[in-house]
């Protein structure tokens, strides 16, 4: 006590987040609930960021594109983790959401001239606008998950997604119908077409479209994490925990759940928007319960409750498909299909990490962290 | 009138499909409290188990139904051992997202045993239909409702009567208080599970011996039990049955009358009517009209 003291005045500890040597010495709750609350960690987010600004550099064009639509996806894996990890309220509706985004984005931001209605306006409107679009369809639904609790709620998010499914087949001027499709937002930001084909400033379209989403969920990934680290952070904690005992200490139930599904949906609308920008054309099948299902295990394999696990999980789950075709090499011919075996993948995933690892690939980085920070007395 | 009557007659059969999923949903949610999102896969290997009975071992249909239900209790149990037994004590939501895991690896391997053409279950009496009164029903619908009806009583029988009947009970009460009194908690638990596969091997069966049989996509149709069950409460046996039927009803009597009435809803609005339908009762009581109230406590 008395070193800590003398080696780490408060006045000064606030400015730097620990005692140089001993970084895990806190002595301000400012300093425990900082944004990277270890030197570690800070040197280690700004390397990672780095490097993720040098990959499109060393990757080809198709690659880039499969590891731009999972960062796409992270900003929505988000979103369920903040309704479903941090808040505890099951939601297999996330497809809806991103349903609702997408056509938003779409019909805002899509061709005035096409076949299907769209105003072509730009996309700082259009992007926000399919968030707040989505967010407020997760407000009407809000109040659902007030009156019901665990698995009555996940049941009744499932109905949503088959009542949207009917809903985007059956509007056939906004989403072109099923089998038809329409084609998704203009990529246009600062004047830069983003899906154009000719190299934008020396960059590639793939490039262009890889900084555009890491932009994006580097800014998704800090609001997500500065959710969670914040005071409503806390009470999805708590909610989450134990409804009735955070009730009683004054936690309003029905506000923060609200407010749960409404912020998750935002970020679902945003992801909706971007991602079918960036495919290009898409038709009301893809917002089915599989959707729901592919996000569910994105947050289950990344991580229930962490930011960077639902990146990590996003990621993993977009490079799947790659990853099940190099294992079908090794598979004899005709015994399995590379998509039969990517839905098997899924299946035993979800079911491999739920049993064995629960914490996903956030609690597998958290075990080899902790073999390192004691070794050589690890054991 | 005649039309109304055919549409409710119609829906019958039809409901009797999801009553029977959706007893299976609630077996297995009283004695493990886990709502099985495997029911689908249970069902559509179920109907290729009588499938194969039929066109393979060239059984007739009621002997092929039998070892359906046989072959789809053991697989109930299978999964139940395999993938659920190691999970006990885990939270309910962790062990329904298993099932998703369990459904998705099964209806794989149902779909590379089905290929793109449907699979289907000869009925003996093939396309005879009964007329009476200006209404008319196919001798396979007959059948399904009567088979429905005897599984019912059946089991309502076993939960009232028997003492394996009596042990599911208790196990369902409260697990840890049947395990004191000597009841083989796990062993429930596998029954539990087998009897949910049996009844989703009927329905299978059923819904194979129709127009259309076994397809690629069948399995949607077991999820319309969720509502059925989330209507009838999730923990009541007669709710599951009442809301089956409620559904089947629905669904038959908006897939004859919206088209004309509401045609702003759009085409087959019929296949997410009982959703629409769960969104109204759940409004009006959210934990269906005959669940049991969760009580709150500190």
């Amino acid at each position: 006590m008395t070193t800590m003291l003398r080696s780490a005045p408060p006045a000064q500890a606030r400015k730097s987040t620990g005692v140089r040597g001993r970084p895990l010495l806190r002595t301000s709750y400012h300093q425990d609930l900082a944004l990277a609350n270890t030197p570690a960690k800070r040197r280690s987010v700004i390397g990672l960021v780095i490097a993720s600004f040098v990959v499109p550099f060393l990757l080809t064009d198709d690659l880039l594109q499969v590891l731009t639509l999972g960062m796409i996806s992270a900003v929505g894996a988000i979103g369920l983790n903040l309704v479903t990890g941090y808040a505890g309220q099951v939601s297999l509706g996330h497809a809806f959401f991103i349903g609702v985004g997408a056509y938003t984005g779409a019909v805002l931001g899509g061709d005035p001239d096409g076949a299907m209605l769209g105003y072509g306006l730009p996309m700082w409107i259009w992007l926000p606008a399919a968030g707040v679009v989505a967010a407020v369809a997760g407000l009407i639904v809000g109040p659902l998950a007030v009156r019901l609790r665990g698995l009555y709620l996940a049941i009744v998010t499932l109905g949503l997604v088959f009542l949207g499914d009917h809903v985007f087949r059956e509007a056939r001027e906004i989403t072109g119908g099923p089998g038809v499709g329409r084609r998704g937002a203009e990529l246009e930001l600062f004047g830069i077409d983003f899906s154009s084909m000719e190299p934008i400033s020396g960059l590639s379209r793939g490039q262009a479209q890889f900084f555009l989403a890491l932009v994006f969920l580097i800014i998704f990934a800090i609001l997500g994490r500065n959710i969670a680290r914040s005071g409503v952070g806390r009470a999805f904690g708590a909610v989450r925990d134990r409804d009735v005992a955070a009730a009683v200490i004054g936690v309003d139930l029905t506000k923060y759940k609200v407010m749960a599904f409404a912020m998750s949906s935002f970020f679902a609308g945003v992801t909706g928007a971007l991602y079918y920008a960036v495919i290009g054309v898409f038709e009301p099948g893809a917002f089915s319960l599989l959707l729901s299902i592919q996000y569910l295990a994105m947050v289950l394999i990344g991580g229930v409750a962490t930011i960077s696990g639902s990146i990590m999980g996003a990621l993993f789950i977009a490079l799947l498909p790659r990853l099940s075709q190099f294992i079908a090499g090794f598979v004899p011919d005709g015994l399995i299909s590379v998509f039969q075996l990517e839905a098997i993948l899924y299946g035993l995933l979800i079911m491999g990490f739920l049993i064995f690892e629960p914490r996903g690939l956030f609690g597998i980085w958290t075990r080899i962290r902790n073999y390192w920070k004691g070794w050589p007395f690890s054991y | 009138m005649t039309t109304f009557l055919q549409s409710v007659l119609n829906g019958f059969a039809q409901g009797s499909i999801y009553a029977l999923l959706a007893l299976g949903y609630v077996m297995i949610y009283k004695a493990t409290h886990v709502i099985s999102f495997a029911q689908p896969a249970l069902m559509v290997c179920g109907g290729l188990f009588a499938y194969h009975a039929t066109s393979v071992f060239e059984l007739p249909f009621w002997p092929a139904l039998i070892v359906a239900i046989i072959a789809g209790a053991l697989l109930g149990m299978l999964v139940e051992r395999l993938a659920l037994r190691p999970m006990v004590g885990k939270p309910v939501f962790t062990l329904a997202i298993i099932t998703i895991g369990v459904d998705i690896v099964l209806r794989i391997f149902a779909n590379r045993y089905m290929g793109p053409d449907p699979r289907s279950v000869p009925y003996p009496g093939g396309s005879n239909r009964l007329e009476f009164w200006g209404l008319s029903i196919s001798h396979q619908r007959l059948g399904l409702i009567v088979v429905t009806a005897v599984t019912v009583a059946a089991l309502a029988m076993f939960f009232r009567y028997a003492k394996t009947g009596l042990a599911m009970r208790a196990t369902a009460l409260n697990q840890e208080t049947a395990l004191a009194q000597g009841i083989r908690v796990g062993t429930m638990f596998a029954l539990a599970w087998a009897i949910a596969g049996g009844l989703a091997a009927i329905a299978g069966t059923f819904v194979a011996a129709t127009g259309a049989g076994m397809e690629q996509n069948t399995w949607i149709i077991a999820l319309k039990a969720l509502p059925a069950i989330i209507i009838g409460g999730l923990d009541s046996i007669p709710g599951a049955v009442i809301g089956g039927l409620a559904v089947g009803l629905v669904e038959s009597i908006t897939a004859v009358y919206q088209p004309d009435v509401a045609p702003w809803l759009g085409n087959n609005f019929a296949l997410v009517a009982p959703y629409a339908l769960m969104f109204l009762v759940l409004l009006v009581k959210p934990y269906g009209l005959f669940g049991t109230k969760e009580v709150e406590r500190v």
